[in-house]
C-alpha cells in the first residue's frame, strides 16, 4: 500500500522551490532473497506528475535506479505563495498515491 | 480469547480494503497522466540506445549543464545528484549512469515555467561517469561527471 508523501514548497524571489519525497522500497529486480535465492521482482515508480495549480509543470519517467524513498526537487518560475502544488506517482504494480501542498 | 482474536483480524482485514478502494478511486490523479514510459530507454545496455530511446540523439557536449555530485560516494544506493541547465528553452532533463546494468536513470520533462533544475538521489553499482542529457529546442546537450562509487548499491 502506498505511504504518505511529504512535499515542501517555499518562495525563494520569484520562484517556488519544490521538494518532495515519497515512500516507495524501489526494488530493482536484480536483488537475491539471501534465504531463498530466488530474485526479488522489480516494484518502483515509473511515472512521477507535479501540477502547479492544475497545469502540469514536471512529468517524469523513473527507472530502478532512483534510490529508495526518493527524492525529488525542483524550482518552478513565476509561482506564487499560496500556489497549489499536486505532486502523483505511479508504480509498475499499479500503485498510486498523490499529494499535494501549498506554496509558503 | 480465541474469538476476540478472530474479530480482531477480521476488523482490521476490512479496514485495509476500504483503505485500497480509496486509494483506487477518491485519490486518483485527475489530470493526465506522464506520457507512456519509455521501456525501450530504460531496458537499453548502453548510454546511446537509451537517449534514442527518449528521442535524444546526437548528443553536443555544453559546459551550460551543471552537475552536483559528490566525487566520492560511500553509499552507491544514496547517490544526491542535482542539474542545473543554464541551456536556454531547457525541455527536459535526462539522467544516465554510464556503467550502471541499464544506464537510464530517469527523465524529466519540464513545462509551464519549471526552471532547468531537478535534485533527485540515485543508485550507482560503480564507480562512473554521471551523464546528464539536457533537450531544448530540438537538440540535446550533454554533460558528465565522475562519481567513485566505495559500495556498490545495485545487486548484492
Amino acid at each position: 500500500m502506498a505511504e504518505p508523501m511529504k512535499i515542501r514548497a517555499t518562495m525563494a524571489g520569484d520562484t517556488a522551490d519544490i521538494k518532495c519525497l515519497m515512500n516507495h522500497i524501489m526494488e530493482t529486480g536484480q536483488r537475491k532473497d539471501a534465504k531463498t535465492g530466488q530474485v526479488i521482482p522489480a516494484h518502483f515508480i515509473q511515472t512521477v506528475t507535479a501540477t502547479l495549480n492544475g497545469k502540469t509543470v514536471l512529468d517524469a519517467a523513473w527507472g530502478i535506479a532512483i534510490s529508495k524513498n526518493p527524492f525529488l526537487g525542483f524550482r518552478v518560475k513565476g509561482a506564487k505563495a499560496g500556489d497549489k502544488v499536486v505532486i502523483s506517482w505511479e508504480d509498475n504494480k499499479g500503485d498510486k498515491n498523490t499529494a499535494e501542498a501549498a506554496i509558503a | 480469547m480465541n474469538p476476540m482474536r478472530r474479530t480482531f483480524l477480521k476488523g482490521t482485514g476490512a479496514a485495509g480494503t476500504v483503505a485500497v478502494a480509496i486509494a483506487a478511486g477518491l485519490l486518483k490523479p485527475s489530470g493526465v497522466l506522464a506520457a507512456e514510459w519509455p521501456k525501450a530507454s530504460f531496458e537499453s545496455k548502453n548510454v546511446a540506445d537509451a537517449l534514442k530511446g527518449v528521442g535524444a540523439s546526437g548528443p553536443v557536449e555544453s559546459k551550460d549543464i551543471l552537475i552536483k555530485a559528490p566525487d566520492i560516494a560511500e553509499n552507491g544506493a544514496v547517490v544526491p545528484v542535482e542539474v542545473t541547465s543554464k541551456v536556454a528553452g531547457t525541455e527536459s532533463i535526462i539522467i544516465l549512469v554510464e556503467k550502471n546494468n541499464n544506464p537510464m536513470v530517469a527523465s524529466f520533462n519540464l513545462s509551464n515555467g519549471a526552471e532547468g533544475y531537478v535534485s533527485t538521489r540515485i543508485k550507482m553499482a560503480q564507480t562512473s561517469g554521471v551523464r546528464v542529457a539536457v533537450k531544448a529546442g530540438g537538440k540535446t546537450y550533454t554533460a558528465a561527471k565522475e562519481v567513485k562509487v566505495t559500495i556498490g548499491g545495485c545487486g548484492g
